[in-house]
């Protein structure tokens, strides 16, 4: 399994779906007989994951968003537990 | 949500439908969750009923769909359902026995676009596996479940687990690992309907339970990060109810074959309830409005030992239809609780399928789930 530094693409894992639900008002993770709601930090990190930005992108990205807030470790956190749960991985360079 | 019951404007949503597509079913199994008439049930929906429920239900916020049976693949039109299921958004997974799964099936359902296909399994051996489904269908399983993994999709496997077979669940557990499931579950036999009939010959002894729990444990270690292993206990050896269904009208909306609209599948059988059809009302006055769904809603409904119990946030009171069929009153505790005055008879059941395990060298009769036995049981 690749490494996870801010170089790395990260792309959803085929098995999850990721969805906003208007009747819950949240962004929700879908899978196999479950699903997993989102709150809105971890909708807005998860949004980004397109399998064309690398970590370092997201959080630039999310920096611009929101100037000021101390993100980067937060992100970084949240990444780290989402790679383990599966619902992220990292693309292998072509 | 206000702990101590519903008001109009935060209702639970019905976030899991399933749809019972049909009761018809070439397996036999001895434990099946279906009505034990369904013989007598032959009026089914139309396609466009189907399409009607699963429009409305998405409104309602349903976001799991789950085509069940009976086998579902024996309904021509299951594509169509599955497109449109996907078109609105919702995870559609397909509950099956395999029986009629073929490669071109397995491919047409992958390009309507269907999420995911668990396959039951009876046993992890031929032999078993062929005599409690009551057709040779074991080889043509493990087949289907390897090309249901090369078409990509997440595969998950079903094992009903039952006093003949819970002493083998590590065959079950290398099997499935050999075809690369993503998931296995160990399914104890829940005992409503055809599994009521048969509980003598079903229920394993405690021991047993103790020991399968223990292997599955050590699987779970074993595969860690390569397939996820759930133990479903058989709730009779339990101290405290299963928090059925999540509650009633809480999370999950059955529709059956004829378009009766149930908070479980097994409900149908619970006396001085009239379940709503959806050919009659919407899915929204059925889920919101029905008098049936909001019967066991929330906690006001409860008697003593739940009303009073800290406990009744986390199980609600336990199942109905357990209730029903141990006590003859669905609004009473489950007596699986240690807590209900009925729990007695929980031990009793227990004692009772010992004594079967016993006395029978042939391991006792068997009620196979077929039309026969169901126009001789609903009489």
């Amino acid at each position: 399994m690749a490494q996870l530094d801010d170089a790395s693409v990260l792309a959803l894992s085929p098995k999850f779906r990721l969805q906003w639900e208007e009747a819950q008002n949240c962004y929700v993770l879908l899978y196999a007989e479950g699903m997993i709601k989102l709150n809105k930090s971890a909708s807005e990190i998860l949004t980004l994951v397109d399998g064309k930005r690398s970590l370092g992108a997201i959080i630039e990205e999310l920096k611009s968003r929101f100037p000021g807030a101390p993100i980067e470790s937060d992100v970084k956190e949240f990444i780290q537990v989402a790679h383990e749960r599966g619902w992220v991985h990292v693309k292998e360079p072509s | 949500m206000n702990a101590d019951g519903f008001t109009s404007k935060n209702l639970p949503k019905p976030l899991w439908l399933c749809a019972e597509l049909t009761y018809s079913c070439p397996l036999q199994c001895p434990y099946c969750s279906n009505p034990v008439d369904f013989a007598w049930q032959k009026d089914t929906l139309s396609t466009e009923d189907w399409i009607r429920v699963l429009r409305q239900a998405r409104r309602l916020g349903a976001v799991q769909l789950g085509f069940s049976g009976g086998e579902p693949l024996l309904r021509r039109d299951l594509e169509t359902l599955v497109s449109e299921g996907r078109k609105l958004g919702y995870y559609t997974n397909l509950i099956t026995s395999a029986y009629g799964l073929t490669e071109a099936r397995i491919k047409a359902l992958k390009e309507a676009g269907l999420d995911h296909i668990q396959i039951s399994f009876q046993a992890g051996v031929k032999e078993l596996n062929d005599f409690m489904a009551g057709t040779e269908v074991f080889e043509h399983k493990v087949a289907s479940a390897r090309l249901v993994k090369q078409y990509g999709y997440e595969v998950v496997l079903n094992f009903v687990i039952y006093r003949d077979n819970i002493d083998h669940i590590d065959v079950m557990l290398e099997m499935a690992a050999e075809i690369g499931a993503d998931q296995v579950e160990l399914a104890n036999v829940q005992y409503y309907g055809w599994a009521f009939l048969n509980r003598d010959r079903l229920l394993p002894t405690k021991e047993q339970v103790e020991r399968a729990e223990q292997i599955a444990h050590e699987y779970q270690e074993k595969f860690k990060g390569r397939m996820r292993v759930l133990f479903v206990v058989p709730d009779y050896y339990e101290e405290r109810p299963k928090a059925c269904m999540n509650g009633w009208g809480n999370l999950f909306l059955t529709i059956a074959p004829d378009g009766t609209a149930l908070p479980c599948q097994a409900a149908r059988q619970l006396p001085g309830l009239e379940f709503p059809n959806v050919r009659n009302h919407s899915v929204e006055w059925i889920w919101n409005e029905s008098p049936a769904f909001n019967r066991f809603r929330g906690f006001d409904w409860m008697r003593e030992p739940c009303r009073s119990c800290p406990e009744r946030f986390k199980d609600f009171g336990g199942c109905r239809c357990q209730a029903y069929l141990l006590t003859g009153d669905p609004a009473n505790t489950d007596p699986v609780c240690s807590l209900s005055p009925h729990h007695d008879l929980v031990l009793a059941a227990i004692a009772s399928a010992r004594a079967s395990a016993q006395q029978h060298s042939d391991k006792g009769k068997i009620v196979f789930r077929n039309v026969r036995n169901s126009v001789r049981a609903a009489h």
